[in-house]
C-alpha cells in the first residue's frame, strides 16, 4: 500500500495526477471511511494543517483540511467562539477535511444547523488534478454553483478538500441541561414534538432510548434559572439538573461517540420513523439527536443485517467505524443527478474505491 | 407540424401563448434594463407539463428559462430570444402541511409569504424573508438561494430546503434530500439550490419551518455619521450577541422611507440602524440590557425601542420599503448586492461614497450590516444619454471592490445576468470550468437557463430602463 504525506495543495494535485486510484485520510477517527481498498493510494491530509485567517469579529475561519478539530476549537474557544454544527471525534483526532467529507454533525447541531449550515467555501482537488475554489469566506454568497455543500458527505468520492471556510458563532455563555425521563417511548417522543415545535430555543434535544430526554440550554447566566423553570413547566416533569463542569464533561464525553461495543454508524432519519426503529434496533447501544434527526447506534452484528434492517425502514445509514466492505449501508441514493455531477468532477474514477 | 403546433399537443392555447402582445409582459423581469422576446410562454399546471415542455426543449434544442413572479433582479429569469419560457405560476398550490414533522411541500409558483402565512396557525414560520416576499415565489427564491434581513443566524434559503422533485435538462426526475435534516452522501439538493436553473427545474419542493420567536427587542438607532453606525454593528458582534437581523440606512434611503411611508424615522439622521432580538423571553430581556448598553456607548443621539408589535412593524416598513422609495427620488437606479466581511463595511462605505462623488451619481445606501452584504442604489436618469452606461460602470467598480476587500460579488440576489461578466473576478478559470463541467453533465446542450451566471456569450442590449410595474405600485421592494 502506497501512502503519499502532502503539505500542499499542489502536492495533492501531483498526486492524484500520478495516481489510478486515490483515498485521503485525515485523523483517520473514522477508519470505515479511511481504510483503502486494495490498490487505491493513501493521501495523508495531516501535512495541510492549520488555521489560515480568523477575526473573530468576523464569525468566520479559514482552515487547511487537516487541521484537526480539536486545534480549532481550542482557538475558537479562547475567543467565545465555536462550530455550531459541534462535530463529534475531535478528541479521536479528527479534522476538518475528514469531517465535511463525511458529514459529521453532533449533539448542538440542534440550535442552529449541521455541517451544511456553516461551510462557506472550499478548495478541493478534482479527479483530474485541477484545483477548484468556491463559495468564499464570507457569511452571505449567492455566487456561483454551492460546491461548499456539495462536499458535505462526499466521502472523498468528488474531490480531495484541501481548504475550508466556515461559519461561527458565539459560545453561549452559560449551559445547563435536563434529563428527563418518561415511562414509555411514547410519551417521550410526545415531549419532543412539543419541544421541538415550541419557542424554547435547545443547544440539544436528544432521545437516549428507551424514554429519556436530554435537553441542553444555552445563553446568558442571568436568565439560565428563569428559562431551566419554564422548561421544567412546559415538559411537565422535573427532570435532573446537570450544571458546571459535570455538564461540560457529560457532553464532551458523549462526542467520543463511544456507545458501545461493534460499528459506530449514523442514520439520518425524522422523529415519525423512530417507533418502528426501536422496535427493529433490540440492544444496540444508540442515541437520537437533534429532535430525532440523526441517530448515532453502535452495532456489534454482520453489518450485513443492519443494511437490511435499515432497508427495511427506508433510512440509509454511513458505518464510521469498524470493518466493512460498504461504509454505506441501508437504502439506495443514487441516482442520475449524483452520478453525472460525480463523473463530471472525477471522470476518470479516481476516487472510487472499486476499479471502473 | 410545426414547432408550436407539437408545443400545443401538451398546451391548451390559453397556457400556450406566442402572440407578440401575450409575450411582452414576459420580455424582462426586475432588472428591467435587459429585455428579449421568448419565442413562446408555457405555463403548466403539473410536474407531468413541466416534463412533456423541458422535452420538447431536449429535442428541438431550443433553450429554456422557468420563471416565477419574476422580481429577479439579476435578469435571472429573463427569457431567452427565441427560446422557451416556462411560467410556473399556476403551479402554486400547498401540497402538504405538517405542522408536528414541521415542514410544508409547495409547489414551485407557491408564494414565500404565503408559507409562513399558512404556518402561523401552528406557531410556525418559513424563515428566509427577501424583500420580495409578498410576491417572489419559492422555486425562484430555491433558484437563485434569496436571502433576506436574518442570513447570519438563519442562513439563506438552502438552509431551510430539506428536498426537492427536480426536472433535469433532458427531461427526467429526480428527488433530492429527504425529510431528514441530516443526509449520508453527498450534498446534491445543496448543489442544486442556488443553480440558478441551469440544472433543472424543481417542481415540488419541502421546506424547513420554524417555531416563532417567542419576543422580540427592535431598537432604532440615529447617529449623525454613517461611521458611528458601523462601528456600532461591530461593538454588538464583540460583546457576543447574535441578532437576528442588524441594518443599516443612510441619509439618502432615510430620506426616500420617510417620503414613501412615514415610518417616523428621525429625518436628519446621518445613519440609521435597526438591531433586533429574538427568542425565549427570559433570555431576550437580558440580552437587551447589554445591547442597550452598547447602543448607548455607540455615540447613538436618538435611541427607540419598539413598545409594541406595532411600533416593530413601523421600524420594518420603512426598511423594507427604502428601495422602492428610493424610486421617488430618482426616475431610475441599479441596484447592487455586493458582500464584504464586516470588519470592511466602514472601508467600502467611504470608497463608495468616493465612486459616487467621481462618477457624479447619488448612491444611497441600505444594507444588511450583521453578514456584510451591501446594497448601494446608484441613481440615474436614463433618459440623460450615457447616464445608464455610467451608472453601469459605477455598479461593476463597487463589485470590484467587494472582491478585493475578500468578499463576493452577491449576497443573495444572484449573478443572473447581471454580474456573469464579474464571475472571473471572483473565481478563477480552473474554478469556473468545474463548475461548467458539471452543467454540462446535466446539460450537455446548455439549454436550461442559457446565457445566465458563467460569462461569455451574447448579452441583450441595454435600454432605457425604469422601475418594474409592480414595484412603482408599491407591490414589491427591493432588497
Amino acid at each position: 500500500m502506497t501512502v503519499l504525506h502532502p503539505t500542499s495543495p499542489a502536492e495533492v494535485q501531483e498526486a492524484v495526477r500520478a495516481h489510478r486510484r486515490v483515498l485521503a485520510r485525515g485523523g483517520g477517527s473514522k477508519p470505515a471511511l479511511s481504510t483503502p481498498a486494495e490498490g487505491q493510494t493513501v493521501l495523508e491530509m495531516k501535512g495541510l494543517s492549520g488555521v489560515v485567517e480568523y477575526d473573530p469579529g468576523e464569525y468566520v475561519l479559514v482552515a487547511k483540511a487537516g487541521t484537526p478539530l480539536a486545534q480549532v476549537e481550542e482557538l475558537l474557544a479562547q475567543h467565545g467562539q465555536y462550530l455550531p454544527f459541534d462535530p463529534p471525534l475531535a478528541e479521536q483526532g479528527a479534522t476538518l477535511g475528514g469531517t465535511v467529507a463525511a458529514g459529521l454533525s453532533g449533539p448542538m447541531r440542534q440550535r442552529y444547523g449541521g455541517v451544511r449550515d456553516f461551510i462557506l467555501g472550499v478548495q478541493f482537488v478534482d479527479g483530474e488534478g485541477q484545483l477548484v475554489r468556491a463559495g468564499g469566506k464570507v457569511v452571505k454568497n449567492a455566487a456561483g454553483f454551492d460546491l461548499p455543500k456539495l462536499m458535505v458527505g462526499s466521502l472523498g468520492r468528488l474531490g480531495l478538500l484541501t481548504e475550508l471556510a466556515f461559519k461561527v458563532f458565539p459560545y453561549p455563555k452559560a449551559t445547563a441541561t435536563l434529563q428527563v425521563a418518561f415511562p414509555r417511548l411514547e410519551e417521550a417522543l410526545e415531549a419532543l414534538y412539543r419541544l421541538a415545535g415550541s419557542p424554547i430555543e435547545l443547544y440539544a434535544l436528544d432521545l437516549v432510548p428507551p424514554a429519556t430526554l436530554t435537553l441542553r440550554l444555552g445563553g446568558l447566566p442571568e436568565a439560565l434559572p428563569a428559562r431551566l423553570e419554564r422548561l421544567r413547566a412546559f415538559v411537565g416533569r422535573a427532570g435532573d439538573l446537570l450544571e458546571g463542569e459535570a455538564e461540560a464533561q457529560y457532553w464532551r464525553n458523549l462526542k467520543r461517540l463511544e456507545l458501545g461495543e461493534g460499528h459506530l454508524v449514523k442514520v439520518a432519519l425524522t422523529p415519525r420513523q423512530i417507533p418502528a426503529l426501536e422496535q427493529a434496533l433490540g440492544s444496540a447501544p444508540r442515541r437520537y439527536m437533534s429532535a430525532g434527526h440523526l441517530l448515532y447506534l453502535a452495532w456489534n452484528h454482520e453489518p450485513a443485517r443492519l443494511d437490511a434492517l435499515l432497508r427495511l425502514q427506508n433510512l440509509s445509514g454511513l458505518v464510521l467505524k469498524g470493518p466493512t466492505h460498504q461504509a454505506r449501508i441501508g437504502i439506495d441514493l443514487e441516482h442520475t443527478f449524483g452520478r453525472r455531477v460525480a463523473a463530471a468532477l472525477d471522470p476518470q474514477g479516481r476516487f472510487s474505491p472499486t476499479p471502473p | 407540424m410545426t414547432l408550436l403546433e407539437e408545443l400545443g399537443r401538451f398546451f391548451p392555447p390559453g397556457r400556450l401563448l406566442h402572440k407578440p402582445g401575450e409575450l411582452v409582459p414576459y420580455e424582462s423581469d426586475a432588472l428591467t434594463a435587459f429585455r428579449a422576446r421568448p419565442l413562446a410562454v408555457v405555463l403548466p399546471e403539473s410536474h407531468e407539463e413541466v416534463v412533456q415542455a423541458v422535452r420538447w426543449c431536449a429535442r428541438h434544442r431550443i433553450p429554456y428559462v422557468a420563471r416565477g413572479s419574476g422580481t429577479s433582479l439579476s435578469g435571472g429569469s429573463l427569457p431567452i430570444d427565441g427560446g422557451l419560457l416556462i411560467g410556473l405560476n399556476r403551479m402554486n398550490k400547498l401540497l402538504r402541511l405538517d405542522p408536528q414533522e414541521r415542514i410544508a411541500v409547495v409547489e414551485p409558483g407557491f408564494i414565500n409569504l404565503q408559507v409562513s402565512n399558512a404556518a402561523a396557525p401552528y406557531g410556525l414560520y418559513y424563515a428566509p424573508d427577501p424583500s420580495s416576499q409578498p410576491v417572489s415565489t419559492i422555486g425562484g427564491n430555491l433558484a437563485f438561494n434569496s436571502g433576506g434581513a436574518h442570513c447570519l443566524k438563519y442562513g439563506m434559503t438552502s438552509n431551510h430546503v430539506l428536498g426537492a422533485k427536480v426536472v433535469l435538462p433532458d427531461g427526467e426526475t429526480v428527488v433530492l434530500g429527504s425529510e431528514s435534516l441530516e443526509n449520508t452522501g453527498p450534498d446534491w439538493l445543496g448543489l442544486f439550490v442556488g443553480s440558478e436553473g441551469l440544472l433543472g427545474i424543481a417542481t415540488e419542493i419541502t421546506l424547513r419551518l420554524l417555531p416563532k420567536p417567542e419576543t422580540y427587542h427592535t431598537v432604532l438607532a440615529a447617529y449623525d455619521a454613517l461611521e458611528k453606525a458601523g462601528e456600532a454593528v461591530a461593538a454588538v458582534v464583540a460583546s457576543g450577541l447574535l441578532p437576528g437581523a442588524m441594518e443599516i440606512m443612510d441619509s439618502l434611503a432615510i430620506e426616500a422611507a420617510e417620503a414613501a411611508v412615514r415610518a417616523g424615522y428621525p429625518r436628519e439622521a446621518r445613519a440609521l440602524l435597526i438591531v433586533e432580538l429574538e427568542g425565549e423571553a427570559p433570555q431576550v430581556e437580558a440580552e437587551a440590557r447589554y445591547l442597550d448598553e452598547v447602543i448607548r456607548r455607540s455615540g447613538a443621539y436618538e435611541v427607540r425601542v419598539a413598545q409594541s408589535a406595532e411600533e416593530r412593524l413601523k421600524i420594518w416598513k420603512g426598511r423594507k420599503a427604502a428601495f422602492s422609495a428610493v424610486g421617488r427620488l430618482s426616475p431610475d437606479y441599479i441596484v447592487q448586492d455586493g458582500v464584504v466581511p464586516r470588519s470592511r463595511l466602514g472601508q467600502a462605505l467611504s470608497e463608495i461614497e468616493r465612486l459616487s462623488a467621481r462618477y457624479g451619481l447619488r448612491v444611497a445606501n441600505v444594507f444588511h450590516a450583521g453578514d456584510g452584504n451591501l446594497h448601494p442604489l446608484i441613481l440615474y436618469n436614463g433618459r440623460v444619454p450615457g447616464e445608464l452606461e455610467r451608472a453601469e460602470e459605477l455598479a461593476g467598480e463597487i463589485l470590484r471592490l467587494c472582491v478585493a476587500l475578500g468578499g463576493s460579488i452577491t449576497g443573495e440576489h444572484g449573478v443572473g445576468m447581471e454580474k456573469k461578466a464579474y464571475m472571473p473576478e471572483m473565481f478563477s478559470e480552473a474554478d469556473l470550468e468545474a463548475m461548467r463541467r458539471i452543467r454540462r453533465a446535466l446539460d450537455p446542450f446548455e439549454l436550461s437557463n442559457r446565457g445566465k451566471m458563467f460569462p461569455g456569450g451574447e448579452a441583450p442590449a441595454l435600454h432605457q430602463a425604469g422601475p418594474h410595474p409592480l414595484e412603482r405600485a408599491g407591490i414589491i421592494s427591493r432588497e
